[in-house]
């Protein structure tokens, strides 16, 4: 036994995941350079002020992009969302009404009272009316 | 390369192109069309993008939401002069290179509209077309025979060259002047440079 046993190289744990994120980033490069190339020997650039414009389905664009929205706002959006539930409910409501007993209908016409109480109060809190 | 050569040797399994036909060739099978119908005519446009007729089969089903994703603009139906300013914009706000085709009798000639009042007389006064549709409305196999049109027009360009198209020459605009709708109609009527009326070219 004079000759040793090759050693086999140690490989690093993440060499094949760095060799695959080289790969992909190539794999993605070559297209995107090759259309730059190609771009630029065959296809001049040709920028305009109304290409550059904003895209408002072909009208001028009026105003600032950048508008804000009162934050009031979010209360319309849980009133609303509150009825969008009791329409939810009053659908299975009205489909399975004929045949529902009295205490179930009962229970039905509290759900909806709890509602509208709760409309009365948002509307009482003058949640309702814009304010400046 | 010769093109009997060039048909002998597919026979045998060999394919030979140039870079140009080969750029043409991609080009010419993913036109994107711009989504936007004027009148009655893009009900048949939207046919032919249906099962039925299928547009897709030529690639140019994506229609594109966004003017900055589209390559064609089918102007499909009257356009009246209050829309004209808005279609010549939209037409600006397309990337390079982009084509027209002007679909059916009103929108290559105002069609029945023609004597009206508020309707324009042909998109080609204000902006460049390349296939114009006669009809009223064409059906969706004349669109497709148009896009073919459009097709052969794509393959046959040059990428160099005096004759290569409009896209590809650096001094040519890429925006055209957006008439402006005013009290008596549209100022200036037609875009002089692009449109040459058939009336005064005939009396020379």
């Amino acid at each position: 036994m004079g000759k040793s046993l090759p050693i086999a190289p140690v490989e690093h744990p993440w060499a094949t995941i760095v060799a695959l994120l080289v790969a992909a980033f190539v794999f993605g490069g070559i297209p995107l350079s090759l259309a730059w190339v190609w771009a630029r020997l065959f296809s001049p650039p040709k920028p305009g002020v109304q290409k550059n414009a904003i895209y408002e389905c072909g009208l001028e664009a009026k105003g600032d992009a950048w508008i804000q929205l009162n934050v009031s706002y979010y209360l319309y959006a849980i009133v609303f969302l509150i009825f969008d539930v009791e329409a939810v409910f009053l659908l299975p409501f009205a489909a399975a009404y004929s045949g529902l007993s009295l205490g179930a209908c009962l229970a039905m016409l509290v759900f909806l009272l709890l509602l509208v109480e709760g409309l009365i109060w948002a509307s009482q809190k003058g949640v309702l009316t814009w304010g400046s | 390369m010769d093109q009997d050569l060039k048909t002998e040797l597919s026979k045998h399994g060999i394919f030979a192109t140039t870079f140009e036909e080969l750029y043409n060739w991609g080009r010419k099978n993913s036109v994107w069309p711009l989504t936007f119908g004027l009148a009655c005519c893009a009900i048949e446009m939207i046919a032919t993008t249906m099962a039925r007729y299928d547009l897709a089969r030529f690639g140019a089903e994506v229609f594109r939401p966004s003017p900055r994703q589209a390559d064609l603009m089918i102007v499909s139906g009257t356009v009246t002069k209050k829309m004209a300013p808005q279609v010549v914009r939209l037409y600006n706000q397309m990337p390079e290179p982009k084509y027209v085709i002007a679909m059916g009798a009103c929108a290559i000639s105002g069609g029945p509209f023609r004597d009206g009042y508020n309707v324009l007389k042909g998109i080609d006064r204000y902006i460049p077309v390349d296939v114009h549709i006669p009809g009223c409305p064409p059906r969706p196999e004349a669109l497709i025979h148009a896009f073919m049109a459009l097709q052969d027009k794509i393959s046959a360009q040059h990428l160099t060259g005096e004759s290569r198209p409009r896209h590809l020459k650096a001094e040519l605009p890429s925006e055209f002047p957006v008439p402006d709708f005013g009290e008596h109609g549209l100022e200036p009527a037609q875009n002089d440079e692009i449109f040459h009326n058939p009336l005064k070219v005939l009396q020379g």
